[in-house]
């Protein structure tokens, strides 16, 4: 149980070019941070000097208030899983598990080294392959005894780099899941490295997302998908993810590529004088016209759409409008979709409508829209003019307290058990 | 793997295999029964011993055989020259390996070409040059003035295999041990060195038959059997008369020292076992 705390972290390589530039971030105790980004972003090398496994260019890295920038691995007391496991092939799964005990000579006893493997070997129900080798089982077994060598040492935090992305993508939700569980069960601080935005929703308490060795911003899930900083967060935060639309702004209406409509006081106030900006609209601003409750339809506006692919998926239907874009923006927004890890193919915007819609791969058909609920960006400085601090605020304010919650609850459980 | 040949093919390669197995074989063979010939037979011009006999083995090994005092010092010698020269050029190539696969340090690059200089270096070129040296620094004709340009044969292709050998360990094996809590040096001898230990078996093979292999040091820098290893010693056996070549005692010395290559070859193999490092990462 720590907190961990990164002072204006840089890490510079030798050619110095900075990796990670001048991170702050405050992590307490038993909380589950995740650390996003798309690749290249500075995400592992962060954690890599979290564990000691990369040296500090400057800045103060302290575990409950200590400096341990000079500290080696071993001296941090910080638990690691690997991306690739890094099981050790020549030790069975118990001797594997119980590596970290064995190496702190004489502190247990052998009795307490089998106990404490037999408990870890129960929460990851792994008890069963105790005496196999790692090379014998499959993929999410190794990854459960990868945790098991974390939670057996009962280390100060746990450190994950991107521990499901050698998975299939079942044993990824069912592992998700396990880890989150495991996470609130022993209320260890976490911090979680990832390149999978839906990661970083589903687990984190808070979600820093770094672009170029840069902390864009560090909130909530729900504060980041609701209230982003900049079109960055908003492009990598929520699946399919935010349209970019370019908005001509004249006599109070903006302009998109789908029509013109009018501005409410909220985005009124939030563009002020500008003339050109980016809307976001995430795709389930959208719904298909005949299908939108009436009672909401009157606050929205509709607009004709050809639709160029649709994608069925059961639960709802993605469809796919191409546009043409504005040429004063084309570029700032090709530079977003590049940084996104994005190919930059065709400027199209996504929905998502209900199932139930017939709308099918090149029909002509009438969508529907809340304007109000659309972001609005600058373009030259890609700052969010619509966020509302004091929303985001709340709605961290929220999230905090439903952590602490959800961690009273998991340790009455336990109490109970 | 597991596709299945065609008659032709399998035959194609049957036959191949035979003519390989017979062309490196047959020499071994051919010595294998002049060593059983009586020296009046050596010159029978037979494939096999028209009389087998044991005589050649007696000469080198029986306490009444004229070679017997040639041979055993020699093989003492062989023996322990080679043994030593392994040894050290496991540990030092070991640790010089691991270095140049895991740090980054300046001259990495230098140190493996000038090891590959050094093996592709000619020995006879240097022997001479040696040769005067050692006599005045008194090597000549010790144990230590062997090993040494044994050494020079022995360590360079070992930190060449190691080092590639170390590459194919993963890394994080040896990170994940130090984040467990070992110092650097638990986590290469507890994590790297069970992995690299086939590798430090297959080389240290190697290293002992070239030492073991090798004639031109063997016969340049000894004089006496202080030092003196069994190729170099099966050149100054002499026959009954002065007439008479050796043929036979140095045919039956010939065996005797390819015992210890075969019996080395079938313990260590058991030792190389292949894909030890599967399931250290995703497999």
């Amino acid at each position: 149980m720590a907190s961990i705390t990164l002072k204006d972290i840089v890490k510079k390589y030798g050619d110095g070019f900075p990796a990670v530039n001048g991170v702050s971030i405050d992590i307490g105790d038993g909380e589950f941070v995740i650390l996003v980004g798309p690749s290249g972003c500075g995400k592992s090398t962060l954690l890599r000097m979290i564990v000691g496994l990369e040296d500090i260019t400057s800045g103060e890295l302290e575990i409950d208030g200590a400096r341990v920038n000079e500290k080696a691995p071993r001296d941090r007391d910080l638990a690691m899983v690997f991306q690739n496991y890094a099981l050790y092939p020549h030790l069975t799964v118990g001797e594997n598990i119980a590596f970290p005990l064995r190496l702190t000579k004489g502190k247990f006893t052998e009795e307490e080294i089998r106990e404490k493997i037999e408990h870890a070997a129960d929460l990851l129900e792994l008890r069963e392959h105790l005496d196999r080798k790692p090379a014998n089982l499959s993929g999410g077994q190794r990854q459960r005894v990868a945790m098991g060598r974390a939670i057996v040492r009962d280390a100060k935090a746990f450190l994950f780099d991107e521990p499901l992305s050698n998975l299939d993508a079942k044993l990824r939700g069912q592992m998700r899941t396990e880890i989150a569980r495991l996470q609130r069960r022993l209320a260890t601080t976490t911090v979680y490295v990832t390149h999978d935005q839906t990661e970083a929703m589903t687990l984190g308490d808070r979600v820093a997302v770094l672009r170029k060795g840069e902390l864009q911003q560090i909130a909530s899930p729900r504060a980041l998908y609701e209230q982003p900083v900049n079109l960055f967060v908003a492009g990598f935060i929520g699946s399919p993810p935010m349209n970019f639309l370019p908005g001509q702004v004249a006599d109070g209406a903006i302009t998109l590529p789908f029509g013109t409509f009018e501005l409410t006081d909220r985005l009124r106030d939030a563009i002020g004088d500008r003339e050109l900006v980016i809307a976001g609209l995430r795709p389930e601003h959208f719904e298909d016209a005949r299908l939108v409750d009436p009672t909401k339809k009157d606050r929205g506006q509709t607009f004709e759409a050809s639709i160029d692919v649709t994608e069925w998926l059961g639960a709802e239907l993605y469809a796919y409008v191409p546009f043409e874009t504005h040429d004063s923006v084309a570029s700032k927004l090709e530079e977003l979709d590049r940084e996104l890890d994005g190919e930059g193919m065709r400027t199209q915007f996504v929905v998502a409508l209900d199932a139930a819609s017939r709308v099918r791969d090149g029909d002509e058909t009438t969508l529907w829209f809340d304007p109000d609920a659309m972001m609005v960006f600058d373009p030259e400085s890609s700052e969010n003019l619509t966020r509302d601090d004091e929303t985001a605020e709340r709605l961290d304010r929220e999230n905090e307290e439903d952590r602490r919650a959800s961690l009273e609850r998991a340790s009455a459980r336990a109490a109970k058990a | 793997m597991g596709s299945v040949l065609t008659t032709r093919a399998r035959v194609v390669w049957g036959v191949i295999t035979v003519v390989v197995l017979v062309g490196a074989l047959f020499p071994v063979a051919s010595i294998f029964m002049t060593s059983f010939k009586a020296s009046a037979d050596i010159n029978s011009g037979t494939f096999l011993p028209p009389r087998w006999s044991t005589e050649n083995y007696e000469q080198i090994l029986a306490p009444s055989g004229s070679a017997q005092d040639l041979f055993l010092s020699a093989l003492r010698n062989s023996v322990g020259i080679s043994l030593i020269a392994t040894g050290i050029a496991v540990v030092l190539a070991t640790l010089c390996a691991y270095a140049i696969a895991r740090l980054d340090f300046p001259g990495k690059r230098l140190i493996l070409t000038t090891a590959l200089g050094v093996s592709i270096f000619p020995v006879v070129s240097i022997v001479t040059p040696l040769f005067n040296l050692w006599r005045s620094i008194g090597l000549y004709d010790t144990w230590p003035g062997l090993i040494i340009p044994y050494l020079s044969l022995t360590l360079p292709i070992s930190i060449w295999t190691l080092a590639a050998f170390f590459r194919q360990i993963p890394w994080e094996l040896e990170q994940a041990a130090q984040v467990d809590g070992a110092t650097p040096w638990q986590a290469f001898r507890k994590a790297i060195v069970p992995l690299a230990a086939p590798g430090v078996f297959t080389t240290a093979l190697i290293a002992f038959f070239i030492a073991w292999n090798d004639f031109v040091y063997g016969i340049s820098l000894t004089s006496t059997s202080a030092a003196r290893p069994v190729p170099a010693a099966l050149a100054f056996f002499t026959g009954e008369s002065f007439f008479e070549e050796p043929t036979g005692a140095i045919s039956a010395a010939a065996i005797v020292v390819t015992i210890p290559v075969v019996v080395l070859v079938v313990l260590f193999q058991r030792q190389i076992v292949a894909g030890l490092t599967q399931g250290a990462v995703k497999g």
